[in-house]
């Protein structure tokens, strides 16, 4: 009995996180579903939602060393639940896991910690804010002002986050369709903060500085049983506007969405279909093919866009592996971002 | 020339020498009678020739190998091959019956003949017994045996020492003749060892042990 | 030429077949018996082996408390600084016919859980079932019977990679199950950590790193016990051997004439001494693997004994089942091939020495020994060098070193003892035939000299052996009735209901003595600290071996400790040195008390001093004073009114029943090694004699020509032989004292950790003579009664030969 490989298999669709290859469009049984027209409550909802089977709070940043190196970081926690409630002590059916990484354009540094709630190992209370899973975490007075820590074998980083603009609720009000047959999350982001702190590295620190994008969801089945993997960008332009987009695989078909975000911070929901991604070129990575160069057109905005991995070997070899990395983009707009691709195999 | 013993001495360790430069010849298809004394070192010179043992000086040839010169495994093959030899004591082996007694040198050096071997088996009357053991056997008929298997290889020289040395007179008589006849028939050389004079005097030659040297 | 010489050589065993069997069944006791001993011990020690990879035991570094379980919390701050660990929660509950270990991990953490990754029987089971209530219990399908008998446990799945007599279980379900919360036994520091950790010593200064190889106690513990079964092993191996040397030298000796002939015939010494090589090879090869079928079936049987006694004493996971080991196949030919040639060495050497010309000396074979003054100094060096390394060294190794000069050294001597004895035995002989008698004896005694000298050392063995098991049995069960002078033990489901029971009992017992302790670690050893209340039960029965005056109000004030013997020995702790219990309360040692049948040490003082220091002891055993006739009573009315399951509540009586049959047990592999080594001795007299055989009957014909009868000799061979072994046997009643002694004092000390007064049994002794003499008498049975019907043309032949 593979306790812990079950566990994953049970998280799959939250380590496929937006992106969701595992077959989470069974019934939710005794869980939450997410319901159109519920109003996002803050700081509440920034916090857990053990009622739902799975959530995650996901902070990618692209970051410029004092060294004048271009750097990324991931810090995630995601939360499965076994059952929709929480415990005291060993019995909490909330299990927690811990994704960190750091990119340079030659290495890529992974860490994973896994937890379980009820013993105040792993949690995030949402007033004052803090999200955390071992040493790890994510805290501050609210959600504008963060520190950010993580640490693994061979890295660390301490970063300051301080929002730039306004939350962006994606899709309706934050109610995020999934698929073609309604499947849906809810999930709200604040795509803009500065970024200031070090990093740690094998060879010594290193201050920088950068932006960051953060990213909130919890749902309770948000795939298709056909949908097998996913393409997920955050990118930020210099001219300040922003998009999120993701392209979901499916048998019946791609599902594409996302939001575009004005330089103030509004924002426009994009329905399937007005996105289009093309893989222009694969990366023989772990053992299997991965594009890691993309052409992304938007035609209602003027955009189309060359989007390049800055370090193709991106591998996030955790339990449930899948890729993620920071890029840049060339093209009608210039920019960084970040790119997360799953169900390759 | 079947065997040539040119000068050969020997001591045996802490004691006076016993022979003491012995020569002594002896042609293909010849008959010698060893005499002498008690304690004059007949054995002594058989076993010498019979590769046995070694000699402190001189030389030994048989069939045209030099003894000196031969090594344990080169003694060990002269033994399986040109010589045979019968002792006074039987020397059979316990545990084989009569027949395989008697195949048995000839097995060792890698040559049986099997019609030979028959031939020997009712020449020297054994035909009855071949099935018995060595304990099961009276002295004459042991004695039958051993002369049996030293000329079941058809060796050029036949060294016997007293074969009937443990016989009474009749029985004595009989393995001589059978012997003397299969030598005859075989064309080998043959140095006997004996007390008896009307024995040596059935051979072709006589030569006389006495004090170390040959007479 | 090789295949005549061959066939020449074979056609002596085709004549002697019985020489062939003996020899073949020499080689497969010594094997058999060798090879049992190492079955048992490898599958011992690979059951120690699996159960330490199955749970992940003895791999990792762990952190523990000084005392008794580290809280959650402490577990959670040392996660949450950064330190990567797993935990477990251990402990044993109750079941009927005996409590099973359940382990808890943290599932989501454990580094090692192979048991729990390939078990066969999880289709259909999620993460859900484990780690959610009621949660899933793991183990072995004996152990899951036992679990899914009980009514109220979580489900149970079976598993073969499991150790006998364990539960694996998430640690959540496992609080529940040991009525535990908010506390973890031990946490493993995982190997793959962060860096820039802070250091654990100043994270966690009140807990200790116990590193992996620091946690061996079962392993030396049990060491000692398969040193033990080795040494028996290698006893009668030797013992085995000496039939091989006889029956090899007696082969060598009769066919010394086929030698000389053969090479005579012009075959070469080098190609003689390849094929009686090969031959021996032969006969290894075939006596080793009868031997290893032997070995196995004697080890199978022993083993679910075996187990027992480890699981009973040490509870080491050993289960009863015994798996064929490719290396014990190899390891019990090889000994088998080393022995035949050691045992063949001399006949071997001889053998290239044998002249092709040399007539006289036929009898030169066997009785040329060493000088007999000689070997009697080589013999007392032996000894002397034994007890020297005893001196010098200590431990399990030095003992045996001692133990084996002794009984090399005893069984050198045993010749000229021998010799001497027949010399002053002579001088009482009255007549010519009694004179004969006597001259005769010395006169075999070179060629008996092998077998009397095994017979020497399993008589010696089996006076030890028995004079160890009986002085136990003797010790022990007095040490019982002084150690469980309580008539009935109860066990509370919680603190709650211990001290329910406890004001219950007030009235209805005499007197109720609570039983409660914690875990602390002394000198990296993990040693369990009782709180007791004072009473005359302690004060009147305590069985102490050693102790202060006052001793019993030093540890009531709590001014004193009192500790067990194992720990005592092993700390070198003694009255009048200062142990520390916990860090910072150290009390001075005030008594030593004997404690049998328990691996691990132990502390006592007063309940009150140890509550002010733990003062969340569990309190829920308890002894109950009460008279013997109404315990029956008090037991039924305690069950009813708590409603206790039956093992809850055990009457004294029970106890001391299954502490004894743990012992029994303990010594059963022992005492069948022992009645199997007496037999191989027996054997080995017998194979002398007829070796002996070949020569004796020279020796007898003049006799029988001067007028003695044939049965007058036949009985005269019977009553030599069996004098011959009566005097080994009295020779080996000190030797097997002197062997107890060690047994008792410094073997049993180092492998279980307690000293045994020593108690003599001559009864024992009585039916040991008795078996000696029973057993050279049927040996010279068999070439007597060939005496008895020997025709007399044999006789006459032996001068019809005489040249
Ligand atoms: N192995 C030996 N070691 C020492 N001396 C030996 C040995 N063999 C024989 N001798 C001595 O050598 C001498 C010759 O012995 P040998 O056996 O050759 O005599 P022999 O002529 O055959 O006597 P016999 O007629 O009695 O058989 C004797 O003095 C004997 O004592
Ligand atoms: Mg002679």
């Amino acid at each position: 009995m593979r306790v812990r490989v079950l566990i994953f298999l049970l998280m799959l669709p939250l380590g496929a996180a937006a992106q969701g290859f595992a077959g989470l469009g069974t019934d939710a049984d005794g869980f939450a579903v997410p319901e159109r027209g519920q109003a996002l409550a803050f700081p509440r909802d920034h916090g857990a939602h053990p009622a739902y089977r799975i959530e995650w709070w996901y902070v990618t940043a692209t970051l410029t060393g004092a060294d004048g190196r271009d750097y990324g970081i991931q810090w995630t926690l995601f939360r499965s639940a076994l059952a929709p409630y929480e415990l005291d002590g060993w019995q909490s059916p909330q299990l927690w896991m811990g994704h960190a990484a750091l990119t340079t354009p030659d290495r890529h540094f992974v860490a994973e910690r896994l937890a379980r709630g009820g013993i105040g190992q792993a949690g995030v209370s949402a007033d004052p804010f803090e999200a955390w899973i071992d040493d790890w975490r994510m805290a501050g007075p609210g959600f504008n002002m963060l520190d950010l820590q993580a640490r693994g074998a061979e890295f660390a980083y301490d970063l300051s986050l301080t929002a730039q603009g306004p939350l962006v609720q994606h899709g309706d009000r934050g109610y995020s369709v999934k698929s073609q047959d309604g499947q849906a999350s809810y999930y709200y982001s604040q795509p803009n903060f500065a970024v200031t702190g070090t990093l740690t590295l094998p060879t010594g620190p290193v201050a920088l500085t950068g932006n960051a994008w953060l990213d909130r969801e919890w749902s309770s089945q948000p795939l298709s049983a056909d949908q097998n993997g996913w393409d997920w960008f955050s990118l930020s332009f210099d001219d300040g506007t922003r998009l999120m987009a993701f392209r979901l695989r499916g048998g019946r078909g791609d599902f594409t969405s996302g939001t575009w975000i004005g330089a103030d911070g509004s924002a426009t929901p994009l329905p399937d279909g007005l996105i289009e991604v093309v893989p222009l070129d694969l990366t023989g990575v772990a053992g299997r093919e991965v594009p890691t160069r993309w052409r992304l057109t938007l035609p209602d905005k003027a955009l189309s866009v060359e989007i390049e991995a800055l370090n193709p070997q991106a591998w996030m070899a955790t339990s449930f592996p899948y890729w993620e990395g920071p890029v840049r983009v060339t093209g009608s707009h210039d920019g960084k971002g970040y790119l997360e691709m799953t169900g390759y195999d | 020339m079947l065997l040539n013993v040119e000068t050969v001495s020997k001591t045996y360790p802490g004691g006076r020498p016993v022979l003491d430069r012995v020569s002594l010849r002896l042609e293909h298809g010849e008959t010698v009678a060893l005499t002498g004394e008690s304690g004059s070192g007949k054995s002594t010179l058989l076993n010498l020739v019979g590769a046995l043992d070694q000699f402190d000086s001189g030389e030994i040839t048989v069939a045209g190998t030099a003894l000196s010169g031969l090594d344990e495994r080169g003694r060990a093959a002269l033994r399986r091959g040109s010589l045979a030899v019968v002792f006074q004591q039987f020397n059979l082996i316990p545990s084989l019956s009569v027949e395989q007694n008697l195949a048995f040198h000839a097995r060792l050096s890698g040559q049986s003949d099997a019609a030979w071997l028959s031939h020997l088996t009712d020449r020297l009357g054994l035909s009855a017994l071949l099935a018995r053991f060595p304990e099961q056997l009276s002295g004459g008929q042991q004695q039958r045996v051993a002369i049996g298997r030293a000329l079941a290889v058809r060796p050029a020289l036949l060294l016997a020492d007293e074969p009937t040395g443990n016989l009474d007179e009749v029985a004595s008589a009989a393995v001589l003749d059978l012997m003397l006849g299969l030598v005859a028939e075989t064309g080998c050389g043959l140095l006997l060892v004996t007390h008896s004079d009307a024995i040596a005097a059935r051979l072709d030659r006589r030569a006389h042990l006495s004090g170390g040297q040959l007479a | 030429m090789r295949r005549a010489a061959i066939a020449c050589l074979w056609s002596h065993w085709a004549r002697h077949p019985l020489q062939l069997l003996t020899l073949l069944a020499g080689l497969a006791l010594a094997t058999g018996l060798w090879s049992a001993v190492q079955a048992i011990n490898a599958e011992a020690r690979s059951s120690y082996a699996e159960a330490s990879a199955q749970l992940g035991t003895g791999q990792f570094d762990e952190l523990r408390a000084a005392s008794g379980p580290i809280p959650l919390a402490r577990y959670v701050a040392l996660r949450r600084a950064g330190w990567q660990l797993a935990a477990v929660l251990e402990g044993r509950m109750p079941l009927p016919g005996g409590s099973v270990e359940v382990m808890g991990v943290d599932l989501l953490a454990y580094p090692a859980l192979p048991a729990v990754e390939e078990t066969s029987d999880i289709n259909g089971i999620t993460p859900a079932d484990a780690l959610l209530a009621p949660g899933l219990l793991i183990a072995r399908p004996e152990t899951a019977r036992r679990l899914r008998a009980q009514v109220g446990l979580p489900p149970v799945t079976r598993s073969q990679n499991l150790p006998a007599g364990v539960v694996l279980t998430d640690i959540g379900t496992a609080e529940i199950l040991l009525n535990r919360s908010a506390e973890v036994s031990r946490l493993l520091i995982l190997p793959d950590q962060p860096a820039g950790l802070a250091p654990l010593a100043d994270l966690a200064p009140d807990l200790m790193v116990v590193p992996a190889e620091g946690r061996s106690e079962l392993a030396r513990l049990t060491d000692s016990f398969h040193l033990n079964l080795t040494a028996f092993g290698l006893l009668s191996f030797t013992v085995g051997l000496f039939i091989v040397h006889g029956m090899v030298g007696l082969s060598f000796e009769q066919r010394r004439g086929m030698i000389r002939t053969l090479r005579a015939l012009g075959l070469p010494l080098r190609d003689l001494t390849w094929l009686m090589l090969g031959e021996l090879l032969l006969f290894a090869l075939i006596g080793g693997t009868v031997g290893l079928a032997l070995g196995y079936v004697v080890a199978a049987a022993l083993l679910p004994d075996v187990a027992a006694t480890l699981r009973g004493l040490y509870g080491a996971p050993v289960d009863g089942d015994l798996a064929l080991q490719p290396s014990w196949v190899a390891l019990g030919l090889m000994m088998a091939v080393a022995g035949v040639f050691a045992a063949s060495a001399q006949a071997l050497w001889r053998l290239s020495r044998v002249p092709i010309l040399q007539v006289q000396g036929q009898y030169a074979w066997s009785a040329q020994g060493m000088p007999v003054l000689a070997q009697a100094g080589i013999g007392a060096l032996m000894i002397g060098a034994g007890f020297l390394a005893l001196a010098v060294f200590d431990g399990l190794v030095a003992g045996f070193v001692m133990l084996g000069g002794l009984l090399m050294g005893a069984a050198l001597l045993l010749p000229p003892l021998l010799t001497l004895a027949l010399r002053i035995g002579s001088g009482f002989s009255r007549g010519p035939l009694g004179a004969w008698v006597w001259a005769d004896m010395r006169a075999q005694l070179p060629g008996l000299s092998l077998a009397l000298m095994a017979l020497l050392l399993a008589l010696a063995a089996n006076i030890g052996v028995g004079t160890m098991v009986s002085s136990f049995r003797l010790t022990f069960t007095g040490w019982l009735d002084q150690r469980l002078a309580s008539e009935l033990y109860v066990t509370a489901r919680d603190d709650a209901q211990g001290t329910e029971i406890a004001r219950w009992l007030h009235s209805r017992a005499d007197a109720v003595l609570p039983i409660r302790s914690t875990e602390v670690q002394i000198s990296d050893q993990t040693v369990f600290l009782y709180g007791i209340v004072d009473h005359p039960t302690y004060r009147d029965n305590w069985p102490l071996i050693a102790a202060t005056p006052q001793v019993w109000d030093m540890v009531a004030e709590g001014r004193g400790a009192l500790i067990n013997e194992q720990m005592a020995r092993r700390m070198d702790l003694w009255p009048g040195d200062t142990v520390t219990l916990l860090p910072g309360w150290s009390l001075p040692v005030v008594g030593v008390y004997s404690d049998y049948g328990n691996p691990t040490g132990q502390a006592m003082t007063a309940l009150p001093a140890l509550l002010q220091r733990v003062p969340d002891l569990p309190n829920t055993r308890f002894g109950i004073r009460v008279d013997p006739a109404e315990a029956g009573d008090l037991r039924s009315e305690l069950a009813d009114t708590f409603a206790l399951p039956p093992q809850a509540l055990v009457p004294q009586a029970a106890i001391k029943a299954s502490s004894l049959a743990i012992f029994e047990k303990t010594f059963v592999v022992t005492g069948a090694l022992n009645v199997l080594t007496l037999g191989v001795a027996g054997f080995a007299i017998l194979t002398s004699l007829l070796t002996l055989w070949a020569h004796r009957l020279p020796q007898l014909a003049p006799v029988w020509a001067l007028g003695v009868r044939r049965d007058t000799l036949a009985r005269l061979e019977v009553l030599r032989s069996v004098a011959l072994a009566v005097m080994t046997a009295i020779l080996a009643l000190p030797l097997g004292l002197v062997l107890a002694w060690a047994l008792l004092a410094i073997i049993n000390v180092e492998a279980f950790g307690w000293r045994l007064p020593m108690h003599l049994f001559p009864l024992q002794w009585l039916i040991l003579l008795l078996l000696a003499v029973v057993t050279a008498g049927l040996a010279a049975l068999l070439p007597a009664r060939r005496m008895h019907h020997l025709p007399p043309s044999d006789l006459l032949q032996v001068f019809a030969n005489a040249r």
